[in-house]
């Protein structure tokens, strides 16, 4: 989504992001011309009149699992926003018993918080394991 | 999911769905502004809008509560053809 009409959306599409992926950008790229939607997600720079590099995780209730905001020269990790989202969607399918610690990436260990696992941490999760 | 739509000469635009962000006048301004950048919380609902847009050779619109039952990933960015 961004400050651009939808005729400037097909215009990239058509003429550059197509070369980039085959058949063009599947999902709608959506317009926001005046910035209503950026400004009710706080991205909408009101001095520059375009909208920051705003990216929203929602789940399938609607809920906001997180968020990423970045001024616009630093382009954001695709793979780390689909590492959030697995993350996210494995708490969910666990219904909240699994955590991912710090670094967690599909197939490293995840935590069960209870009584069992109270300062006992360390022995299951080493730092390490923080990085890839 | 997103519906086709028909587009003329105006710039088709969009905005929030439901309660409507009010502008008023000058003083109460600063407020609503603030009030306006505090609806967004991780852990709490995402603010409904519509918008139009752009999907493989057709216009569309687009509702963001017609996506409940989905994981979404809603990117903003500054603008097309800019480069990053």
């Amino acid at each position: 989504m961004s400050i651009d009409s939808v005729f400037v959306h097909k215009m990239w599409d058509d003429n550059e992001l197509s070369k980039m992926v085959d058949g063009g950008v599947p999902f709608p790229m959506l317009s926001d011309t005046g910035g209503k939607v950026g400004k009710i997600f706080g991205v909408f720079d009101e001095e520059a009149g375009v909208e920051n590099r705003g990216r929203f995780i929602i789940d399938p209730d609607g809920i906001i699992q997180g968020y990423e905001v970045l001024t616009p020269p630093v382009g954001r990790n695709v793979g780390e926003t689909f590492r959030q989202v697995q993350a996210f969607q494995l708490v969910r399918e666990s219904k909240g018993k699994e955590a991912t610690p710090s670094g967690w990436k599909p197939g490293k260990v995840t935590l069960k918080p209870g009584p069992d696992l109270v300062g006992k941490v360390w022995e299951v999760w080493k730092t390490e394991m923080a990085f890839d | 999911m997103a519906e086709e739509m028909e587009v003329g000469c105006a710039r088709p635009t969009g905005g929030p769905v439901g309660e409507s962000v009010e502008e008023e006048v000058n003083e109460k301004k600063a407020t609503i502004r603030k009030e306006v950048s505090s609806m967004i919380h991780v852990g709490k609902k995402a603010p409904d809008f519509a918008a139009p847009g752009y999907q493989q050779g057709k216009f569309v619109s687009a509702k963001l509560s017609d996506y409940l039952g989905k994981w979404v990933l809603l990117c903003f960015y500054p603008g097309d053809f800019t480069f990053v």
